[in-house]
């Protein structure tokens, strides 16, 4: 790249999608709709005694957050596929790891961490000892970039399928376990007194590896899916 | 290695292929089978009745090799699949979907066998003890597998789609054994395991190294029969493929 | 203006072919195209002439054959730098104006020259259209859109596929207009086409594919 650093091309790959995503107003209200109803379908399903639904409380809120994040990454890549832009962004000379890169992370500013803001919401809903709520917003910050990121991987593997909805979530399945036994596991931990950091710190570690190795295999993914 | 590509390139070409599977597949599955009958003898009749779980341990020696199989089943793909993407041959590409849909059977029935040796002596048809849950997340990750192989039009395509995914299931296999060792253990009084911690004495141990024979030379004739099934229906428009469809003289 | 006279592009296609699920889709095709010229690919409905494009802007990989694009001797490594490819899909967002899609291709591609963003929306028609969402214009100034792309590209060689579909009598005139100028520049064009439009006013070899693929 001649004359562009790849600072400048990152924020202008994220200016784009910033815009993008504020112009589509359901983008940042759906996820959270969805998260809101799957907690109140558990309750209604379960129960609504207040000491029931503190235990279940924490991998509730994860599972929530979790599904909801997998509905809204269907739709990273589908914009940008069905009216060419994909394809202008494969041919032009910016690397393309560095544009999914500013994907990915505006897709989580926009689409899950307005989940993690309003967390401690969810935890009134579900009566959450407040002692537990540190782990676990700590866990969400740590875990929901995570899910981000590998999903967008998948989800790059998915591009151009139709109706791959379904797909998409079997195959995200199976990556999203690991994490969510450690982000989840880390407040259930946290609730039965043991020691919690370690599941963070295992996270985390994670996260630094995805974060330098995702948008490179996503960028991979749609090379594959596209040509 | 320009040489040793247009080599690989050749001997692993369609028809070559063809020639190779139809004349060693039936060689395999008959290894597979003579080994199968010798297990199974000895692994139903010569070796004595375990004194705590009575006859039902025998299940161990279908169990178990199907066990370590879905792992090992998954480690072959996975070489494959990095060759079907650095190189782009097409047999490999067809290997690695053969050996995801070998690999989906044999995870199959590691679970089934276990839910049918769990029933009796734990009494539950299933638990979520950290061998059988890693076992379960195996199951999808070969069904995401072929599902995205199947759900992709252009059939090159498809194969690179799920060779990469195999990749990525690589790392994710000990990834997820050991998350789910260690959700296991938060929740204490979940103390059963599968195996036991008896150390298997000597002279049980044949039928179980005999079945384990069995099901790699199972998998081999398993693997080429799919392969050579793909390779047939893919390349069926070849004038190669056209002559032997064609009755014998 | 750009100016691609000096160390014109030399695009060299050799017994390409493409298959799809051991399909032929086209080939074996061979053509030599320098720039200042433009190759007319015409050919039925279901003949390969989209796939081939795209296979010439480096977006799909034929299993056989050669294609060498070069610049004054320097080959180009990726196909996909020497070529601006417009197709039927526009290749910007509905949602942003003409002159923040613009600008985005712009800072992709390693363009950057953003005085240049009004004299190509001049040039092809929109000029008062400059803040306007694209999903507000219609399907022919989406079109025209995709066309100030290509004059901003920079790029010596321009893929166009099917470029007259959802113009008007004006709108095709202007894509010839911008063809003829393009090449008297030194750039080269490839265009595909039904054959139903008037080819543009500019020296055209043609290439016409057949329909390889067996009925069904």
């Amino acid at each position: 790249m001649a004359n562009q650093s790849a600072l400048s091309l990152f924020t202008a790959q994220c200016r784009r999608d910033l815009r993008l995503s504020l112009r589509r107003r359901g983008d940042i209200a759906q996820p959270i709709l969805f998260a809101i109803m799957v907690i109140t379908l558990f309750t209604l399903a379960t129960s609504a005694e207040p000491k029931k639904l503190a235990e279940l409380a924490p991998g509730i809120i994860w599972v929530a957050i979790l599904l909801s994040s997998l509905l809204s990454l269907d739709a990273i890549y589908r914009s940008d596929f069905e009216d060419g832009s994909l394809e202008q962004m494969l041919m032009a000379p910016a690397p393309l790891a560095l544009l999914i890169g500013a994907r990915i992370l505006v897709h989580w500013l926009s689409a899950v961490m307005p989940l993690v803001v309003l967390t401690p919401l969810f935890a009134q809903m579900l009566f959450l000892p407040s002692n537990l709520l540190a782990p676990l917003m700590i866990s969400l910050v740590v875990g929901t970039p995570l899910i981000s990121l590998v999903g967008a991987v998948i989800a790059a593997l998915t591009v151009g399928i139709r109706h791959s909805g379904m797909l998409l979530a079997l195959l995200a399945l199976p990556l999203y376990v690991p994490i969510l036994v450690f982000g989840a596991g880390a407040v259930v931990a946290a609730s039965q007194g043991f020691a919690w950091l370690g599941a963070i710190s295992l996270l985390g570690a994670g996260l630094v590896i995805a974060i330098v190795l995702a948008p490179v295999a996503a960028a991979a993914a749609i090379k594959i899916s596209l040509t | 290695m320009k040489a040793l590509l247009l080599w690989f390139n050749t001997t692993g070409s369609p028809p070559n292929f063809e020639r190779y599977a139809a004349r060693w597949i039936p060689i395999w599955f008959a290894l597979a089978f003579i080994c199968l009958a010798v297990g199974a003898a000895g692994g139903l009749f010569m070796v004595p009745a375990d004194s705590k779980q009575g006859e039902i341990f025998r299940i161990i020696y279908i169990h178990v090799p199907t066990a370590w199989m879905s792992l090992f089943v998954f480690l072959v793909m996975a070489a494959q699949a990095f060759i079907a993407l650095v190189w782009r041959i097409k047999i490999c590409e067809l290997l690695t979907i053969a050996c995801a849909h070998i690999g989906l059977m044999f995870t199959a029935v590691t679970l089934i066998t276990g839910s049918i040796w769990g029933k009796p002596t734990w009494g539950t048809w299933w638990t979520w003890d950290p061998r059988l849950t890693s076992e379960l997340v195996l199951l999808f990750i070969y069904l995401g597998i072929i599902g995205l192989y199947n759900a992709i039009e252009d059939r090159r395509s498809a194969a690179r789609a799920a060779a990469f995914l195999v990749l990525v299931g690589l790392i994710n296999v000990p990834i997820v054994h050991f998350s789910v060792t260690w959700w296991n253990t938060l929740h204490q009084g979940q103390t059963i395991r599968l195996v036991g911690e008896s150390k298997m004495a000597s002279e049980l141990m044949w039928p179980l190294i005999v079945m384990t024979l069995a099901t790699k030379f199972w998998f081999i004739g398993s693997v080429l029969q799919r392969a050579r099934a793909m390779n047939l229906t893919h390349e069926a428009n070849k004038d190669w493929a056209k002559k032997l469809a064609e009755p014998k003289q | 203006m750009n100016d691609f006279l000096t160390n014109s592009i030399v695009l060299e296609v050799k017994q390409l072919s493409y298959f799809r699920n051991e399909e032929k889709i086209f080939g074996p095709i061979d053509f030599s195209l320098n720039g200042g010229k433009a190759l007319l690919i015409t050919g039925d409905n279901g003949s390969g002439k989209t796939t081939l494009l795209r296979v010439l802007s480096g977006l799909l990989r034929a299993q056989s054959g050669e294609i060498i694009a070069s610049k004054s001797g320097q080959t180009y490594s990726d196909l996909s730098h020497a070529c601006a490819y417009l197709a039927h899909k526009p290749g910007h967002k509905s949602e942003l104006s003409c002159v923040e899609n613009l600008e985005y291709l712009q800072i992709i591609f390693d363009q950057v020259k953003p005085e240049l963003i009004e004299p190509a929306l001049n040039k092809v028609g929109l000029s008062g259209y400059e803040d306007t969402p694209a999903k507000q214009l219609s399907a022919g100034q989406n079109k025209r859109l995709g066309l100030a792309r290509l004059l901003l590209s920079q790029s010596p060689c321009w893929l166009l596929d099917e470029p007259y579909a959802n113009l008007d009598l004006q709108g095709i005139e202007l894509v010839n207009r911008l063809i003829q100028e393009h090449t008297e520049c030194g750039g080269a064009v490839l265009l595909t086409t039904h054959g139903a439009y008037a080819a543009p006013a500019v020296p055209c070899q043609t290439l016409v594919l057949a329909n390889v693929r067996t009925d069904r």
